[in-house]
Parts: structure tokens; sequence; C-alpha cells
């Protein structure tokens, strides 16, 4: 099962004290749906304001990509530029 | 995965000359300005004089009477937007504010707020009409400096904000929007097991982007409801839909097209004037131009934050970094936003930390809604952190950049908000930078050396381009992305180099929102990166159809044709002898081979690479006058693969002038009643050609195999070093660390006296 970390700012007010969860999930859709039965509410929050990162690589703004078994997942801000 | 391993190629690496250059040069080039539509007429704003007051009148019968006006807006032009947020154009927004920051609506927040606008016959007739318009203000205590926004007896600029991010939500509202925090390791063990500690704030001045070409635009309403924009902006489909939002217009009645575009660096992703013009234009059904001038630019629209950043970081005699914390408070102007997310997440990532916090405060106060400005709140906490670590180097005695070395981030690095690196090039760009022959230059008297590092992360997204082969073998090559770094040049070399013809061959376009796929705006250090993946991709289907249409003419199999060098081949003798066809023989042939050849492509484009700077630069200072004369700057950076070069140098030096100007001079000014005090290029002084010396560069390529040639971003990465490198030379210099930008000549020298080293000292 992939690990979810959930350390941002923004999960708090959906995950309280957890930090760390793990997914049965194939891809970010999966993820948010199985999240989303833990923390109601949080795949609005990621949708929204959120990037995923998966083995290290940042993904924004997509629900398609594939997440392995053993996956490293990270809620980062969204990240922007000028 | 692409197989990015280096290798010369036969475009990709080269410096064609630029297709857009002698244009712009001539005068040319047609720029939000030039634009015309018939019957055009001219619009003029009405602007707050006051940091905060209430609107208590709007008189504007006056205008309306005035011979020549053919329009009048206020707020009541415009729809009331509910609170609504969204991650669009580049960064959080709420639709709400963004309305509101665009047309005042009950209260004005800063000196410069729009709070009315006139079309008219003639530019002077529009002014003439704004004056005319009598405001009625209710004036209320302002607040500017973020420390003192945020306290709880500061002027409260709104009556909902309420602090997000805390364990519970406040009972009263502040100026205090939000609170992040990122966290990892055990804090107090880590600065437990430091031998030495530096502790320190840091404070920075709000500063412009400072573009040479204002907001301009023309903008017609149409009888039938649709509506054509010409404007300068960094992203033409962020403009459609921030003004069909704000004016309750289906996205598809809205087109815009790109102008030349003259200078964005983040502060041309909002929209001031076309929802303005557009509101006038129905009105007036004619056409409205709105420029800005100077004055306007620098009181209305948005610079980036100031902001105040408190240090600590720990290390062992042996410069390993035990651990590292930062609490920053940033100025989001009238409406929440600032960056102080990305500054919490980018000061301490290039380092390899254990133990590590930062802690950000987006704070409102009394001046004009921050934009973003090239790796928006990274060159605002970064300062403070590099300065920082300079300190505690030369505390454990250790050289800045061997210090920055031993704890370099580096693939498998986690960092501090989350994901671990990988294919980076920092250590390179370190080594590289340490072995540059300009630190070989011995330094004289009140002489200086300074190193700082810097990262930024970023971005893909979504870009669209279609490349079209025309009859003769030529093409273009039209893509959704406004160019303001060279990036049209680039989109041509990738093409070209897959295409095999030259590069003088295609021609590379900016389509408007009807001609071209949906783009995410140009920023981000993404065009390249996410623009470049779709003409590759773009580039390769025709590839494709190309050989498809060799194959029907040879009536063979199309795997049984090969691509090479602008032609197709039979791939090896079973196919069949025949003469290669050249791109420009099957383009003859389109008609009656299957019809025209063309191909788009419409990306996502993720896994962009982060980029990495260290930058070395040797000072002088002038004890008598506190100038800091720049004697030689060096700029090194991961790039992954430079596409065109000079357009990368050209990158890397503009982002190291911008931050050499934010060290030592720009700041914004304001009088007691927080009214801007320097609206203009006179006084507010950003370098010019004739201040600096030549900054040289280096460019180190870990390719990104995400990309089809390995490029990563390179435009936002080399303005978030030069703060600190210029204050740690400064300290080198005379002893004296400046913890306040800007440096500048006053402050520099009341510096060097409080610490009893100023040129009377010397002199004696």
């Amino acid at each position: 099962m992939a690990t979810v970390h959930l350390g941002a700012t923004l999960c708090r007010p959906y995950c309280g004290d957890v930090r760390e969860v793990q997914v049965e999930a194939r891809n970010i859709s999966q993820m948010l749906r199985e999240l989303d039965k833990k923390f109601p509410g949080i795949a609005k929050q990621i949708d929204e304001s959120m990037a995923i990162a998966i083995d290290g690589v940042i993904f924004q703004d997509t629900v398609i990509e594939p997440i392995e078994p053993d996956s490293e997942v990270h809620l980062i801000p969204k990240i922007a530029g000028g | 995965m692409n197989d990015v391993t280096l290798r010369e190629l036969r475009v990709v690496g080269t410096r064609p000359v630029r297709p857009d250059g002698v244009d712009k040069v001539v005068g040319r080039a047609m720029f939000g300005g030039d634009a015309v539509m018939p019957g055009m007429i001219f619009g003029a704003t009405v602007r707050s004089p006051h940091a905060h007051a209430r609107i208590k009148k709007i008189d504007t019968s006056k205008a309306e009477a005035m011979k020549g006006v053919k329009a009048v807006v206020t707020s009541a032009d415009f729809p009331d937007i509910p609170s609504e947020e969204a991650f669009v154009g580049e960064g959080p927004m709420n639709f709400r504010d963004l309305s509101r920051n665009l047309m005042a609506r009950d209260k004005v927040l800063y000196d410069g707020h729009v709070v009315a606008a006139v079309a008219a016959t003639s530019n002077s007739i529009a002014r003439a009409a704004a004056e005319s318009i009598e405001v009625e203000y209710e004036v209320l205590p302002h607040v500017i400096d973020e420390i003192e926004a945020a306290k709880g007896d500061a002027p409260l600029l709104h009556e909902d904000l309420f602090t997000s991010g805390l364990e519970t939500k406040p009972s009263t509202p502040s100026n205090v929007a939000k609170r992040i925090e990122f966290v990892k390791g055990d804090l107090e063990a880590g600065f437990a097991a430091a031998d030495k500690i530096v502790e320190r704030t840091y404070k920075t001045a709000p500063v412009h982007q400072a573009y040479i070409e204002p907001h301009a635009c023309v903008a017609a309403y149409n009888a039938d409801g649709q509506c054509q924009v010409i404007c300068s902006s960094q992203g033409q489909f962020m403009v459609r839909a921030y003004c069909a939002k704000l004016l309750g217009l289906d996205i598809s009645e809205i087109r815009v097209t790109p102008a030349e575009i003259g200078g964005g660096f983040g502060g041309k992703t909002l929209v001031y004037l076309e929802p303005l013009a557009l509101a006038l234009s129905k009105k007036a059904g004619r056409p409205v131009r709105m420029i800005m001038d100077r004055t306007e630019v620098f009181r209305g629209t948005g610079p980036t934050s100031g902001g105040t950043v408190k240090v600590k970081i720990g290390a062992k005699m042996d410069g390993t970094i035990t651990a590292a914390d930062a609490e920053m408070y940033f100025q989001a102007g009238a409406y929440p936003g600032s960056p102080v997310q990305p500054g919490c997440m980018t000061c301490f990532a290039m380092y390899d930390l254990e133990n590590a916090r930062t802690i950000g405060f987006d704070v409102v106060s009394n001046r004009p809604k921050v934009a973003a400005y090239r790796a928006p709140g990274a060159p605002i906490s970064t300062f403070a952190t590099e300065s920082a670590i300079d300190e505690l180097a030369r505390e454990i005695g250790m050289d800045p950049i061997d210090f920055r070395l031993k704890n370099a981030a580096k693939d498998g690095t986690k960092a501090l908000y989350g994901p671990t690196f990988q294919n980076i090039g920092l250590i390179q760009t370190l080594e590289a930078a340490k072995n540059h022959p300009n630190l070989k230059e011995k330094l004289g008297p009140d002489q200086g050396r300074g190193v700082a590092s810097g990262f930024w992360f970023n971005i893909g997204g979504e870009s669209s381009a279609s490349l079209n082969i025309n009859e003769d073998g030529t093409a273009v090559l039209v893509s959704g992305s406004p160019d303001i770094g060279g990036s049209r040049a680039s989109m041509a070399m990738m093409a070209s180099e897959i295409l095999g013809i030259d590069v003088s061959r295609v021609r590379p376009i900016v389509g408007d929102t009807s001609s071209v796929g949906f783009t995410h705006l140009t920023g981000g250090s993404r065009v390249t990166f996410a623009t470049g993946t779709a003409v590759c991709e773009a580039t390769e289907e025709v590839v494709k159809i190309l050989k498809g249409r060799a194959a029907k003419i040879w009536e063979i199999d199309e795997e049984a044709v090969e691509w090479r060098e602008g032609h197709a081949y039979p791939a090896g003798d079973n196919a069949g002898k025949f003469e290669p066809l050249s791109l420009a023989d099957l383009a003859a042939k389109a008609a009656r081979t299957g019809g025209p050849i063309a191909a788009k492509a419409s990306v996502n484009a993720q896994g962009a690479g982060p980029g990495w700077g260290v930058h070395v630069v040797d000072v002088e200072v002038d004890r008598e006058t506190g100038h800091v004369k720049i004697l030689r700057y060096t700029a090194a950076q991961d790039v992954g693969r430079a596409i065109h070069p000079s357009y990368v140098e050209g990158q890397i030096q503009g982002g190291a002038v911008q931050g050499i100007g934010w060290a030592l001079n720009e700041e914004y000014i304001y009088d007691k009643n927080g009214r801007l005090d320097n609206a203009g290029f006179l006084d507010y002084r950003v370098p010019v050609a004739s201040d600096l010396p030549k900054i040289d560069t280096v460019m180190i390529e870990v390719p990104n195999p995400r990309h089809p040639f390995g490029a990563k971003g390179v435009g936002e990465v080399p303005i978030v070093p030069p703060m600190a490198a210029i204050a740690n030379a400064i300290y080198d210099a005379t002893g004296v660390r400046m913890t306040s930008l800007p440096m500048s000549p006053p402050k520099l020298r009341a510096a060097l006296d409080a610490a009893g080293v100023g040129a009377k000292v010397a002199a004696e």
C-alpha cells in the first residue's frame, strides 16, 4: 500500500494529528477517494489547493498519474511562479 | 521517460538569431499600446488618494455631462462576486478579492485603488472627465508594515478575515489571513547538538517587477455580446478567464490576442485594465484603449511583498547543520495571498537537513495587492537564510562554498516540504562556482566577496501547440505561450531538430485564444518545459504523417520508412530502393497523398525539474557615500539542457540584475498618510546597464528526463541568491552585517557609522 504523508497545514482541519496513512490506490483519483473516506472533505481541498509528489516527482492538476504499491506520496501546497 | 543523454545536436544547443529581434529593435513590433481598433476611444481611471477609506459617495454627473465622454463605470457596473477560492493564474485567488481589487466597492484599501473609470473620444478628455468625478471618502487609519499590521490593535482591513491554519478558529478578525508551517525532525534535539548557533532577524522592502512596458490593452464589447481584447499579458487564456468571471460572461464570448510584451516577471499574471475596458466598451458601444502611465503602474499594480524573517540555524564545528528554523511575516497587500508559502518551502531547500521548520504568516496591509515576481517569496526568505548561513560558516571557520557543499541537497534528499529530489545538479553548480576564475581575483581595500545559493521549483501544466507544414516545406508553429523570454525561438529550435530542417524554415507564432488550444500562462519557468513538450509531441506526430505519405508514394509499409535529416528514407535494403523524399517534396504532394500535413498536441506536463543557482559577487564599498560597486558577478545554475544558450544566459543575467536592484536600491517609500512618494523610475531606482559589469554565467546541464531534450526552467532561480550574496560581500568588505533591504547608500553609510567603520574612521 502507498504511504501518504499528511503533514501540510492545509490537511490539518481534516485529519487532525494524523500525519501518515496507508492507502490502497493505483492512481491519484483512487487515492483521493480513499482519503476522502477516511477524512471527509479532504479530496476537494487537495484537488483545489495542493500538488501531489509521488516518489519525488511533483504532479499538479492531474488525477490520472499512477501510484505504485510501495509509492511514497506527499501532499504539498500548489506551486505557481512569476 | 526520454533519452536525454547530453550529446551534440544539430539545432538544440546552438544560437540562431531570434525571430522577433529585428522588429523589436526597429520599433515595428506590436505591443499592447500599439493596437488599434476602428472607432476606438480612450479610457482613464479615477484612483483613491487615500490608503484606507470608506467610499461615502461617488458623483459622476460632471463627467457624464462632458462633451466627448461616452461611458463612466463604477463598481455598480460589475457583478458583486461572492467569495470563491480558486487556483488560477499564478497562485491562489479569491475572485471576490480580484473583483474588488479591479474596482473598489465600499472601501478603498490603498493609495491608487481604482474607484471609477471613464471612456472618451480623446485621452485628454478622458483624463479631464476622470478628474471631474467627485468622490467623498471617510478616511480611516492605515497600516503598511507587516509586523504592525499583524498586531491585534492594527487598523482592520476586512471585517470578515479570520486567520486560517490555527488550531482553533479565532473569534475576532485580524489582518493575518493565514498561518502555515512545515516541520521535519526534532528541532530541539538538533539545536542541542549544535556547537554554534546564529539567530537573527532580517527585513526586506516591497519592490516592483519594474517591467519597462506598462499595462496596456484595447478591448471591444460588440453588440452581439462577442468581445475582443488585445493586450500585454503573460497569458491570453488567463485574461479571458478573468474577464469572463469578473463580467459574468461565457468564456467562449471573449477572444484575447496577446501582443508582444515588454516585460512581465509575474506582474502581468493578473488583470487590471481589460475588464474595465470591456465594461466601458459595453456602455460606449465603441472599442476602448487603456494604457497605464508609470505612476499608475507603481500605485495600482501588484509589487511583491515586503517581509520580516527571523532565522535560527545551528551547526557542529565540522560544518554539519544540525537544525534550521525560520519564522516569516509577508505583506499580502490589500487582499490575502502573499507568497509566504513558497517562501517557507524554498529557503532551506538547498540543504540536506534532518531537523528543520518554517512558519509563515500572510498579512494584509494598505498597499496594492501583491502579484507574483520571479520565484515569488523565495528571494525574501532566502535573503535571510543565506545571510545566516554565511554568518554560521564564518563562526565555525569554514569556506562558505565548502560549508554549502558539506550540507548540499542531492539526489535522494528529502525536502522540508516533502518530496525527495531526483536528477538535481546543486553540487555540480557549487563546484562550478568554486572553480570559476573570478574567485581567483585578489581583493583590495574595502572590497569583499560573498556567496549565496538559491532554489526554485519550476512548474509544468497545460500547454498546446500546432505545427502546420506549408506547401513549400516550410512550417508554421503555433503555440499558446506569450514570449517573455525568448521561448518562441526555443520552440522553433525543438521542432526544427525533430523535423531535421533548418530552423529558419520554422516560423513560430503565438496564437490567440481562438487559434490554439488552452495554454496556461507564461510563468513559473514553465514554457520551455511544458509548451516545449507539446511542440515536440506535435512535431513527432507530423513526422509520423510524413513517413506515412512516403510509404503511400513508395507503396510500402509505414514501418519500412525512417525519417532523418529532413528526409524520408527506406529503412534498409528490404524496404526497396527509392530516392529519399525531402519534407518539401512531401509537402508539395500533400493534397494528392491525403491532404494538409499538420498536427497538434495538448499536454498537462508534469515533473518539471527544480532549478538551483549559486552566485558569487565581488563588491567595493565607498565608506564615505555608502555606495556599493559590483566589481564581478558570477552566476552558476543547473539549467537541465540549454535549448538556446543565449536565451538561458539572458535569463540568468536578467534575474541577477533584478536581484541586485532589490538588494541595493529598490523600495517603496510611503508618506505618513500612506501615499506612495516614489511612483516613478527617477526615485524608484532600478539598475541600468551602466551600473553593472557583465554578469558571468555558468550553465550546468543535469538533464530532466521528463522533457524531450532534458530542459529545466531557468527564469526564476537567478533572482533568488543575489541579495544575500551582496550582503555577504558587504560584510566581507566592511565587517558590517546588513540585515535590512535595500542596502542603499544612506542606509549602508548609517550602518557603517554606527559600527564605527564609516569614512571618518577610515580617514583617521
